[in-house]
């Protein structure tokens, strides 16, 4: 029902979108990864050995063609080959182990039959080349992770790697390696999409928008563009009311983990929104806990500065109306 | 019981950036149109399968998001792939080959453009030592390219040839993102990026969405006039342990042409999701395809890389190939997993 001749105010709301686990992802490794990280830590490369003599590194728990049971480790390289590269230019910060232009690489350690990837701290792309031979440069203070080989650098014919120093890491350094931490980051531009928006910027004006298909009686609140029912696109927009039915609710009487939940007690609740056919999720507020109610009869409670964010439609309170009949709500609750 | 499956419609939707509509609002008309094309009725569609992938999408359950957008009551029968919507397929021709349903709709969907998507699907590579590294996908796939150029099996004007004739197939793509008049030659002369690869080696940033509908051969007769035959369909993987691969070769995708019957009749057209120009080189000669096969008359995925739609794109285009009478049997492609891991092969047919 509304109609803007504004083209900013139908352009959709972007934000910026991290994910990213807190600490990290903990991994435990199993015996053969547990083996190559423990020698990463005491400065040295291992590999497998397979049933059929082929030395793999990293070590696998299982042959890679054949799927056999490997359980030999032998310690390979220190120095190897470039079997294959690439040049990185531009490194990401926090992401990849140097802050200076590198190269990936393929490197075979020599006695291994396989090859794995090393970071190569080249001094420019014209140096690298399929056959070079490079070694292994140890961080001094070593945890038990990918960095403890902090990268491979060329090596002059005939030259061997320098060994690794003494590991200068506080922690004690006796027992295997059986965790590793893997932090992961992505960063994303989230376009909200045309309805959303629609919706989002319907609250910054503290109205209410849905959106229904042609032809079709269901009104969806927040709308998705489509009716989720036949797939049928939303193209109808319609204000709802403000006010609607408690259908059903729960009381949480348990602290929440995220800084955003609110101080226990509280109520969430489904408020089926007078002229809506799905039900809208959120607080209940205004009222004792113990008040709340399927049937109760609810209306919006609005942010002081009204924005296109869904928290500026707060939650709902008690309009003090008469319960509305079970009859009205039960196919919603 | 084994019958018959036939593709009785398909449609696409790519941008290079979509900036209005989110990932569903772009599953929408693709699966208006491809629902309307089959002449069957949305209701009566017996199984929906969809690829998606969470990381692309920066949350979790990517696939349920999209079901909005297909009509999922009453309840549907549903199921979903994290990978290209060419799994999806695969899925879907199994459950009408065993009989239990007479059609299905599978469709993909992302948004690329909204993150780095060479960082985010470097992440499929092995958790413990290679991704920690932070390779990119694109970083992973000019390892292979510079293991392909030191073995001999290919060079950089192959990989530029590749590239230009995609290029030049974009012109006449109204889904391309890139097109371009333009030579070998002229693309040797740019700046190598990513050694050993040029900017016109990679795919291009492309946001978009497919959606196929498959049906058995009695209801496929009914409705379409020329549905196309999914004759052979197979896949296979690689190992992930990347340094233990032979990247000079693919051969999951060797395997999956063998399996999927590449070799038993002339192949007139070919569609391969090589997502970068040298893949385009490998991955012909392990599908054993002859100089007489027309590669990527769509451009392939150098002019259009919606990820996760890639690979059914190249059958949904084979298929319009065969239906346009370009064909008469075709192969096509779809892979997935770091420089090429792994990889399906289909085969179509005409009457």
């Amino acid at each position: 029902m509304t109609a803007t001749s504004d083209p900013a105010a139908d352009a959709p709301l972007v934000e910026h979108h991290v994910l990213e686990y807190p600490g990290g992802y903990t991994r435990s490794l199993g015996p053969a990864l547990s083996a190559f990280f423990t020698g990463l830590r005491d400065g040295r490369l291992v590999g497998a050995r397979t049933p059929d003599g082929r030395v793999v590194v990293p070590p696998a728990e299982y042959d890679p063609h054949t799927g056999a049971a490997v359980e030999e480790w032998v310690e390979v390289g220190p120095a190897g080959t470039v079997t294959a590269w690439t040049w990185v230019a531009r490194p990401k910060p926090g992401k990849h182990h140097l802050d200076r232009p590198f190269a990936f690489a393929l490197i075979r350690p020599d006695g291994a039959d396989t090859a794995l990837l090393g970071v190569v701290d080249a001094p420019s792309p014209d140096v690298m080349a399929v056959g070079m031979r490079v070694g292994p440069r140890w961080a001094r203070a070593r945890h038990g992770t990918v960095r403890d080989l902090e990268a491979w650098v060329p090596l002059e014919a005939g030259a061997r790697p320098e060994p690794a120093p003494p590991d200068e890491a506080p922690e004690a350094a006796d027992e295997p390696v059986t965790r590793i931490v893997c932090p992961i980051r992505l960063d994303y531009e989230i376009n909200a999409g045309v309805a959303t928006s629609r919706y989002l910027r319907g609250l910054a004006q503290r109205r209410i928008i849905g959106q229904r298909a042609r032809d079709a009686q269901h009104v969806y609140v927040p709308p998705r563009g489509s009716d989720p029912m036949t797939g049928a696109p939303t193209e109808i927009e319609v204000e709802v009311a403000q006010t609607g039915t408690v259908t059903t609710f729960c009381i949480t009487n348990i602290p929440g983990l995220s800084e955003l939940a609110p101080p226990i007690p509280y109520v969430t609740a489904q408020v089926l929104l007078d002229g809506a056919a799905t039900p809208w999720f959120g607080l209940v507020t205004g009222c004792a806990p113990e008040e709340v109610r399927m049937g109760m009869r609810v209306r919006a409670v609005w942010a002081d500065e009204p924005a296109p964010d869904a928290r500026t439609l707060i939650g709902f309170e008690p309009t003090g109306e008469p319960d509305a009949p079970y009859e009205t709500w039960k196919d919603y609750a | 019981m084994t019958r018959r499956v036939g593709i009785v419609s398909f449609a696409q939707v790519t941008s290079p950036c979509e900036r209005r509509r989110n990932e569903v609002e772009l599953v929408i008309p693709v699966v208006q149109e491809a629902v309307a094309a089959s002449g069957i009725p949305r209701a009566e569609i017996g199984f929906t399968c969809s690829g998606s992938c969470d990381y692309l999408y920066g949350g979790p359950f990517a696939f349920v998001s999209g079901l909005d957008a297909v009509g999922a009551w009453p309840p549907i029968r549903e199921s979903h792939v994290e990978a290209d919507a060419a799994w999806a397929l695969y899925e879907a021709w199994l459950v009408i080959r065993s009989g239990e349903v007479d059609s299905a709709l599978v469709y993909g969907f992302g948004k690329p453009s909204t993150t780095d998507a060479a960082e985010v699907l470097g992440l499929q590579a092995d958790p413990y030592t290679v991704a920690p590294l932070w390779p990119s996908a694109t970083d992973l796939a000019a390892l292979a390219a510079s293991a392909a150029i030191a073995a001999g099996v290919l060079d950089e004007r192959d990989m530029a040839e590749a590239a230009a004739a995609a290029r030049r197939a974009g012109l006449t793509n109204p889904h391309a993102v890139v097109g371009e008049d333009v030579t070998a030659d002229e693309l040797l002369a740019r700046p190598v990026t990513h050694p050993p690869l040029r900017d016109a080696d990679l795919a291009p940033v492309t946001d978009g969405s497919v959606a196929v509908v498959l049906a058995a051969e009695e209801l496929a007769r009914k409705v379409c006039d020329a549905p196309v035959w999914i004759t052979g369909i197979a896949h296979r993987v690689d190992t992930p342990s990347l340094g233990a691969r032979d990247l000079t070769d693919v051969p999951s995708a060797r395997a999956a042409a063998v399996a999927a019957g590449v070799g038993d009749g002339p192949v007139e057209v070919a569609e391969l999701a090589a997502t970068h120009s040298h893949e385009v080189v490998l991955l012909r000669r392990a599908l054993g395809l002859g100089p007489e096969v027309a590669v990527n008359p769509s451009g392939g995925a150098l002019v259009a890389n919606p990820v996760v739609s890639t690979g059914l794109i190249r059958i949904g285009e084979a298929a319009a190939g065969i239906r346009a009478g370009q064909a008469r049997r075709a192969v096509a492609h779809a892979a997935s997993g770091p420089a090429l891991q792994q990889n399906l092969v289909c085969v179509l047919e005409g009457d």
